[in-house]
């Protein structure tokens, strides 16, 4: 049996209330909220941070594959699934792939991610997505941040792969140029009506005429919308109930794009019970419909916060100019400090167990902790007596802090902490996603990969602590 | 065996420019001012100068930065770095030259030009390394001190905010003695306790200023320092020692120290012979970069037993007036912190106090002088301390 053996989502901790963006441009907008990544966060982190979600109470070093889909890698030439990677601390032997440039990139990996575990692979498929929409166009309201990421396998298969019916044509919708941020589309009645009705309609009613499925054996329909408007249509004329549609997000996160219909999968999951259907959708230059069956084995699934954890998990007190200024949509004053300098990318590759991992080292002589690692122990001085330790999952607590109004930041004021974790180890880093008024000495945190910097387009990925939920 | 150069080493004369912001002055016309002064103080000509040790942050590399604007004649010039305890380590280095028997007259001079970079703060320069670890402002790397000092010894916030200020306002006081000071006006406690938050707890007038300057001391074996002057000021030891940032990295630190500065006290006062500080030193000029470092470092420095500082600093024990006036010529913060020169700055007030030419600061019949001067952060720094005297013995 091949199929889901495990998953998880992200969603940034932000939201910004759509209502700002009428209180700016005056026209109307939808109702809701969009999750919007922080300054520090791209595809990549809300991508690995899924997978780590994914595989709260898995074993990483079983992962045989990693698959990153997204149409908004924060490089052209630079993998991302194998930072992604490295951040799982998988095993150096694997497969890692980028699917891109398509909506539909996330179900092609999960099509390919059941291809390998049909070879008895275990395939990591992340999804995380950051698209712009042009400002006070219909895609800023849409669209919104996030990332959802499954394991497939053939052992303990929570939710067996049935089979698939893929549509592939040559359609042109939608589309963002090499160098443009901002996605173009052409007229809204051809792209649902000549498109996304065409293919989806296609795809589904493919998959059902493999499967010999009729659209009551199903109890959920994840299906890919523009807005749920044009979902819950063509899930009506396919023949599925209201009830049966699973709700695509839009009023919490917003159109995802390539990562909305697996976070509607994971969403669909975490309410799964054994002997359901659940039929997955996607669109982009084509469909697919990828049809699940729940098994007995979803009980046994330990989930780390899930979707629903991090939906939950919000502030959606930010306004429409700090969007644009995380987005670096509207020019802001530079501080007055120097150039920063660039990571050295030697450097880098050394500490990729440190940076990605998240390493540090444990003493065998007198057993400290400590980080970053190096050879020569902290307490007794023994050389190169350390083992790895993986501060990653430790239990941390914040020993003192500053809230710093100085730093340049670009969501001011930033909190610095000491970070003790539970069996040895010290940080001072970063604290985000945390209201200055609520840091407390004592506070339980958790670490969370994040974008550094950039510098000479090479792009910086830490850690940072954020609040414990 | 080591036996120190306590009594070997002696100061013939010591200059110092005005702190602040001198647009109107480049490098070479700070190092003239400086030096022309401590020449003049000395009776000695440039030229009589064996070596030189020239410390600097950022202003400047390699001996050159200093020969090329001096133009001293082919002598040996070290460039010396060791952050904001530059000063002091370009003394003690100076001050081995001549008590190795290397050379009979050494200067060392300490310069930093912060103004012409157009940052605020301080500029860095920075190795080459992975980038990864957080980039954090100075105030932010000592901020952490004053909650976890405050939480150690039982007082609130509000306690610990009128502590700092109280230290704020007594170095403001003193500075507003002194015509060198940056900042030369003495500042109610109510405007240091309102003023904006930088890094909490610190406010904008817990921390020291960012300025040019320059200061210089001519050194000679102590048998020869008769040869210049009476009264010239004796080294009675100096030390340094830097961390293994065993701190940053270990849940054992607690905020309240910096235990280089402990140990680089320990060991200056051994070289030394104090026993109680407290008691034996006339005055301290200390690395108040922030208010709470002052105020950790009356404790690593056992002016005050531990937890005891703050009510020392609040009672008025480190005031012009008080046991042991601490920072009488204004400290880093109202005095400026010209990187380089803030070591040699925390000297020259020894020589000027112990030759009664402090004006209207002038400490009766002080006898012992302490400088301590830190580069880094409280959990991983440099520090040096050198203690002086103006008798021998």
């Amino acid at each position: 049996m091949v199929g889901i053996i495990g998953f998880g989502a992200y969603v940034p901790y932000n939201r910004l209330n759509r209502a700002h963006i009428k209180d700016t441009f005056g026209a109307p907008v939808p109702k809701g909220e969009k999750a919007v990544a922080n300054y520090d966060e791209d595809s990549i982190t809300m991508g690995a941070m899924a997978a780590l979600d994914c595989s709260a109470n898995l074993d990483t070093k079983t992962i045989d594959a990693v698959y990153f889909a997204t149409t908004t890698a924060p490089y052209k030439e630079k993998q991302s699934a194998a930072t992604i990677a490295g951040v799982l601390d998988t095993r150096v032997d694997i497969r890692t792939a980028d699917f891109c440039d398509s909506l539909r990139a996330a179900s092609s990996a999960i099509l390919a991610g059941v291809d390998a575990a049909r070879m008895g692979l275990n395939a990591m498929v992340v999804a995380g997505e950051c698209r712009l929409g042009y400002s006070a166009g219909p895609y800023e309201n849409h669209f919104g941040d996030g990332a959802a990421a499954f394991l497939i396998g053939n052992n303990n298969v929570i939710a067996e792969y049935i089979d698939s019916c893929s549509i592939s044509v040559d359609f042109h919708d939608l589309w963002r140029a090499d160098n443009e941020r901002f996605v173009h589309s052409w007229e809204e009645r051809f792209c649902v009506n000549q498109g996304y009705n065409q293919f989806v309609g296609e795809s589904v009613k493919g998959v059902l005429k493999k499967t010999g499925l009729t659209p009551a054996d199903f109890s959920k329909i994840v299906l890919y919308g523009i807005t749920p408007r044009y979902q819950g249509q063509i899930a009506a004329k396919l023949g599925f109930a209201p009830a049966q549609i699973q709700d695509s997000l839009y009023n919490q996160v917003g159109n995802t794009g390539t990562a909305n219909a697996p976070m509607m999968l994971a969403a669909a999951l975490e309410e799964a019970k054994p002997g359901d259907y659940i039929l997955l959708a996607t669109y982009g230059e084509g469909s697919d419909a990828i049809v699940f069956k729940v098994s007995d084995e979803i009980a046994n699934f330990l989930p780390g916060l899930g979707l629903k954890g991090y939906i939950e998990n919000k502030k959606a007190s930010m306004n429409y100019g700090k969007y644009l200024r995380w987005r670096e949509l509207i020019a802001t004053e530079p501080a007055k400090r120097p150039v920063q300098k660039r990571s050295s990318l030697p450097d880098m590759y050394r500490n990729r167990k440190k940076n990605l991992g998240f390493y540090g080292v444990c003493c065998k002589n007198c057993g400290t902790v400590q980080f970053p690692p190096s050879r020569i122990c902290i307490e007794c001085r023994t050389i190169d007596q350390m083992e790895d330790y993986r501060l990653y999952g430790k239990p941390a607590r914040v020993a003192t802090f500053t809230v710093d109004y100085l730093a340049e930041s670009l969501d001011p004021p930033t909190i610095v902490a000491v970070v003790d974790f539970e069996g040895g180890g010290r940080l001072i880093c970063y604290l985000v996603d945390c209201d200055p008024d609520e840091v407390k000495v004592g506070m339980e945190v958790k670490m969370s990969f994040r974008h550094i910097f950039t510098v000479d387009s090479i792009r910086t990925y830490f850690w940072k602590a954020v609040p414990k939920l | 065996m080591a036996i120190g150069i306590k009594d070997r080493a002696a100061v013939i004369g010591m200059g110092c420019t005005k702190f602040g912001e001198r647009y109107d002055s480049n490098l070479e016309d700070l190092l003239i001012e400086a030096i022309d002064e401590c020449l003049e103080d000395a009776g000695v000509e440039f030229n009589d100068i064996d070596a030189f040790w020239f410390g600097t942050f950022t202003s400047g590399m390699a001996g050159l930065a200093f020969s090329n604007r001096m133009k001293s004649h082919y002598k040996p010039v070290t460039r010396l770095e060791n952050m904001c305890c530059t000063g002091l380590d370009s003394f003690r280095n100076a001050c081995y030259g001549v008590v190795a028997g290397a050379y009979d007259v050494v200067m060392a001079i300490g310069a930093e030009k912060l103004k012409d970079g157009g940052y605020s703060g301080l500029e860095v320069p920075t190795e080459d390394s992975d980038r990864t670890l957080p980039d954090l402002t100075a105030p932010s790397r000592f901020a952490f001190v004053a909650p976890a000092y405050a939480h150690k010894y039982g007082l609130d916030m509000q306690q610990m905010k009128e502590v700092m200020a109280r230290i704020a306002w007594k170095n403001h006081k003193n500075g507003a003695l002194n015509p060198k000071a940056q900042y030369r006006s003495e500042v109610p406690m109510e405007s240091i306790l309102k003023s904006p938050m930088i890094c909490s707890p610190l406010g904008v007038m817990d921390c020291s200023g960012v300025s040019d300057g320059a200061a210089c001391a001519i050194i000679t074996r102590t048998e020869d320092a008769k040869k210049y002057r009476k009264d010239p000021m004796y080294v009675k030891g100096i030390q340094i020692a830097a961390g293994p940032a065993h701190s940053e990295k270990h849940q054992s630190y607690d905020f309240t120290t910096a235990f280089e500065t402990y140990y680089a006290g320990q060991a200056a006062y051994r070289e030394a012979g104090i026993t109680n500080p407290r008691e034996q030193i006339s005055l301290a000029e200390v690395h108040d970069c922030f208010t709470p470092t002052e105020l950790i470092i009356y404790e690593d420095l056992q002016f005050s037993e531990r937890g005891q500082g703050w009510k020392d600093a609040m009672n008025g024990f480190f005031d012009l007036d008080g046991g042991l006036p601490v920072n009488p010529d204004g400290g880093l913060k109202s005095f400026g912190h010209p990187i380089g020169a803030s070591g040699i700055r925390m000297l020259y007030e020894s020589w000027l106090q112990f030759h009664g030419r402090a004006g209207k600061r002038q400490l009766e019949n002080p006898r012992i002088g302490l400088a301590q001067n830190l580069g880094g952060q409280p959990y991983s720094c440099v520090v040096g301390v050198g203690i002086v005297g103006n008798e021998l013995g």
